[in-house]
């Protein structure tokens, strides 16, 4: 009967979602479970059954044909979400306009990108991949499932609420002001970028509506003169729906000023429940983004990179912490993706958040922060089977991520780690990467101006357009 | 009349800010003299681990290591009661010093335009008072090797403490060695879309570059040398700035840090150091060195590695970036971590501590930011362990520096006792509990 109803479900699940995604079952007996949201419980045996977690408690038997794994000894926590990440995505930037609320990321995927497997192997299971930071309003983000192995329309995660990217100061400036010799060239006109597509998409809105209204009373009863179209536009429709509250905002920023404007104007377009992203001086303002229940995601310790962020402190997330606010630890980059534990460890040791504290801010809240905390983020009875066992405390340096689980299904396990762990090889293809000095690894890079960025090399903007 | 008044106002209130100088001050002063820091587990490198020692500093120097010390009153007491004492971490490859933001080219001086600079110092463009310095010093990093990098030739590296007002004072070893980028086989980046026998016609022209301009070098102190030991007779020789700064490398006084990454260029590397015998080589980078580290071992040449990038080649386990540095130590060749950053190098220990965890051990990475790189660039006579008679370059922790749960409580570089403070430090303590929302 049990088999049967779970058929069912399989089945139902199925025709729902128009695709197959692979659940799996496991019980993970005898680990120390840090579950996030109730503590650390000792010997404890985890139970996943078709990808949800059932049972969480001692002493519990694996159902029939359901794999046990021994974690004696080692730690079980829920698999990390990284609020900020450009992995696996094809085109970044549509850096064509201030605004292109009307793209997004959701088909520029790769699923076989190497950097997904290399994520897996530190313990994360789901990313928000972003839109670049060239325009003011990006594109649409993307939440993922890290399901290496699975096609591309495999890895959304099914019903996580939509993002979108929003971008202040150095890098709309220079890409639009400086590049393009458009608005906005400073962060004042950056304000009026957002406060005039706003007031655009309202009147949209209305317009849009009354129409639909009166071609639906004309065609009802086609008396007179048909009603004057108003036709659909995409990127003023995202732009209403961001304003109705339907999507969530997630802004790329640093400086506390640019910080506090982007708060008023939400405010006077009564928008919520969005986060700051980087945002190295949201320290500054932190009673301000706690009266505005605004929520932040930033580096663990990057700095100085460039002049906007010259006036950091490490102790950022520490500061936002002691403030009360929601705050996330992100990587951006597919180096820090593959060791956000150690990343959120820092949270320690710049300002003393506690342990539990700081594993929060890879797990739970940036949940929060992509609206997907009642499925993931901790390790709970009726949550998705995501969690990662590691050989010892996760905040350790000398810990390692050992297994990965994504809806139960066992994605990277040290045990059996290949050496070329790639998935589809053209042979035709030329798979030696350029080579990089030592000392310029990632450092003069930002990744969120991935595509954009090349338009200011030495080379000059129209060889660079000419080669697109 | 108001005019009037508003200046003796001013001058009432310029007279209180000078009465008070105190208050004016916004940064701590080291303290230098005599310290004694006891009841510590000492973790001396060199002489294995002493529970409950004491460590004395005279000045400069650590004057006492061990158990039964005399401490008489004119010594600063510091009990170290459940803490850790460790010898100040080196980093041996950034660029910290030369550049404050990497993306405003004003601040950017590790970088000299034209391919052969034997002659440019980093030393000389050390900024003492980079925001960067102080960052890094709280965090355990007490010693840094700076270097240029553009170019075949980049210039020489320098090899600096993080206290001091001036480079002077600051540098162990003014030029600690010469900086050679090695051609690159390999395409450079993603814009790079020359042929592959055009890049390979390229390596080749670079490498013959480097072998004439080797040779023209070693001609010109030839000639100098002659001329030196005896001028009677001869005409001096024009000087040539550049060739002079070659002659103290092709004796070998100054040894080369030679950056390579992949495995083919590693093996020419080490081919080409055959060829070019008196002076003494490291090699740097060293991304596959893991591929090839027999080779290198047999060549006898140190590296200067880390752990935190992604791996080279898509198709590479992802865990060999963290084994490399102890796949090329169980091959037998001496390591030392050199993370290649500017502002981050704050994270030297956690680069050793990834090292520590895939293969080198906690042992061994600890001697790949203390003694061996103090070996490899010939100043183990003053840094790299806790001994007497060495410099006192010390850190005061509650456990293992690799661990970043673990607090850096107290830094000492060259006997001065260092305040425990940055700009990181002041914004949290600024802003921790800024107040009300309208202020």
């Amino acid at each position: 009967m049990r088999i049967i109803v779970a058929l069912m479900y399989a089945l139902l699940g199925t025709f729902l979602s128009g695709h197959a995604q692979e659940k799996g079952s496991v019980l993970i007996k005898h680990g120390t479970v840090l579950t996030i949201t109730n503590g650390e419980m000792e010997n404890t045996d985890v139970l996943i059954e078709r990808g949800i977690i059932t049972e969480i408690g001692q002493g519990l038997v694996a159902p029939d044909g359901v794999e046990t794994v021994d974690a004696t000894g080692k730690y079980v926590m829920p698999g990390i979400i990284d609020a900020h990440s450009h992995i696996a995505g094809v085109h970044i930037n549509e850096w064509t306009h201030p605004v292109t609320a009307e793209v997004t990321m959701e088909e520029s995927v790769n699923p076989n990108d190497i950097n997904i497997y290399w994520a897996l192997a530190g313990g994360v299971t789901t990313i928000n991949l972003m839109h670049g930071s060239a325009n003011v309003i990006g594109g649409r983000n993307e939440t993922l499932k890290l399901r290496y192995g699975a096609g591309l329309e495999e890895l959304p995660f099914e019903g996580a609420p939509q993002t979108i990217k929003f971008a202040l100061g150095e890098n709309p400036t220079r890409v639009h002001g400086q590049g393009f010799g458009v608005q906005p060239r400073t962060r004042m006109g950056v304000e009026q970028v957002i406060r005039e597509h706003f007031d655009a998409a309202l009147d949209y809105k209305r317009r849009r509506e009354a129409y639909l209204k009166a071609k639906k009373e004309y065609d009802n009863r086609p008396k007179g003169i048909p009603p004057l179209p108003v036709a659909r536009n995409l990127r003023l429709e995202v732009l209403a729906d961001i304003i109705d509250g339907k999507i969530l905002v997630h802004c790329h920023s640093y400086r506390a000023d640019e910080i506090l404007m982007l708060m008023r104007v939400f405010e006077d377009y009564g928008i919520e429940g969005y986060t700051f992203q980087h945002a190295n001086e949201a320290f500054k303002v932190a009673p301000e983004l706690r009266k505005n229940g605004a929520h932040t995601s930033v580096f663990s310790d990057w700095w100085a990179y460039k002049f906007e962020v010259y006036y950091s402190t490490a102790y950022n997330a520490s500061i936002l912490n002691a403030n009360g606010i929601t705050n996330s630890i992100n990587s951006d980059s597919g180096e820090l993706i593959r060791h956000l534990n150690h990343e959120a460890a820092k949270t320690v040791h710049y300002g003393g958040t506690s342990v539990e504290e700081a594993l929060k801010m890879i797990t739970i809240n940036p949940a929060i922060q992509l609206g997907i905390d009642n499925r993931v983020g901790s390790v709970e009875e009726g949550k998705h089977g995501d969690v990662a066992i590691w050989s010892g405390h996760p905040l350790s340096v000398y810990s390692m991520c050992e297994k990965t689980f994504i809806d139960g299904k066992k994605y990277f396990d040290r045990e059996r780690d290949d050496d070329d762990m790639r998935l589809k090889i053209d042979p035709e293809a030329d798979y030696e990467e350029p080579a990089r000095r030592w000392y310029e690894r990632e450092k003069y890079e930002d990744s969120c101006l991935q595509g954009a960025i090349v338009r200011f090399g030495e080379e000059g903007m129209s060889i660079q357009q000419g080669s697109y | 009349m108001h005019t009037y008044l508003s200046i003796i106002l001013l001058s009432c209130l310029s007279l209180v800010i000078t009465v008070e100088p105190a208050k004016a001050q916004i940064t701590e002063k080291a303290e230098f003299g005599k310290f004694a820091i006891t009841n510590a587990t000492i973790h001396t490198v060199n002489s294995g681990v002493i529970e409950g020692g004491v460590v004395l500093i005279d000045g400069e120097k650590i004057s006492y290591v061990g158990k039964n010390a005399k401490i008489t009153a004119d010594y600063t007491h510091i009990d170290a009661s459940g803490k850790h004492v460790y010898p100040g971490l080196m980093d041996s490859g950034t660029l910290l010093g030369l550049l404050e933001i990497s993306a405003v080219p004003v601040t950017n001086d590790q970088a000299e335009l034209g391919e052969y600079n034997p002659h440019v110092l980093a030393f000389t463009a050390i900024n003492p008072g980079s925001v960067a310095i102080p960052v890094t010093r709280v965090n355990g990093v007490t010693h840094v090797i700076s270097l240029p990098v553009s170019g075949r030739i980049s210039g020489k590296a320098t090899l600096i403490d993080l206290y001091g007002y001036t480079p002077d004072s600051m540098a162990v070893r003014a030029k600690a060695a010469l900086h050679i980028n090695w051609p690159s086989a390999y395409k450079q980046g993603g814009w790079d879309d020359r042929k592959p026998e055009k890049i390979k016609e390229e390596y080749q022209k670079n490498i013959k570059e480097l072998n004439e301009y080797w040779k023209k070098a070693g001609f010109y102190n030839k000639m100098m040398n002659e001329y030196e030991e005896n001028s009677s007779g001869k005409t001096k020789p024009d000087q040539n700035r550049q060739l002079d700064a070659m002659r103290e490398v092709i004796a070998g006084d100054i040894p080369v840090i030679i950056s390579v990454e992949r495995a083919n260029d590693i093996l020419d590397v080490i081919k080409w150091t055959r060829e070019h015998k008196g002076a003494k080589f490291i090699l740097a980078g060293v991304e596959e060195g893991w591929r090839v580290a027999e080779e290198i071992a047999e060549a006898g040449l140190p590296c200067l590695v880390s752990t935190l990038y992604t791996p080279v080649r898509d198709y590479d386990n992802y865990q060999r970036p963290y084994q490399n540095p102890g796949l090329l130590h169980k091959a037998g060749v001496k390591v030392a971590i050199a993370t290649g950053e500017t502002e981050n190098v704050r994270n030297l220990p956690y680069h050793a501590g990834y090292a520590a965890a895939y293969g080198l051990g906690k042992e061994e990475a600890l001697k790949a930011v203390t003694i061996n790189p103090a070996e490899i660039f010939g100043v183990d006579d003053r840094l790299g362990s806790i001994e007497t008679g060495k410099q006192a370059n010390l850190i005061i922790s509650d456990g293992d520096p690799f661990e970043p749960l673990t607090t850096i409580e107290q830094v000492f570089i060259r006997g001065y006792k260092i305040p425990m403070v940055s700009r990181h430090t002041q914004l949290y303590e600024e802003y921790l509990h800024r107040g009300a929302v309208k202020n």
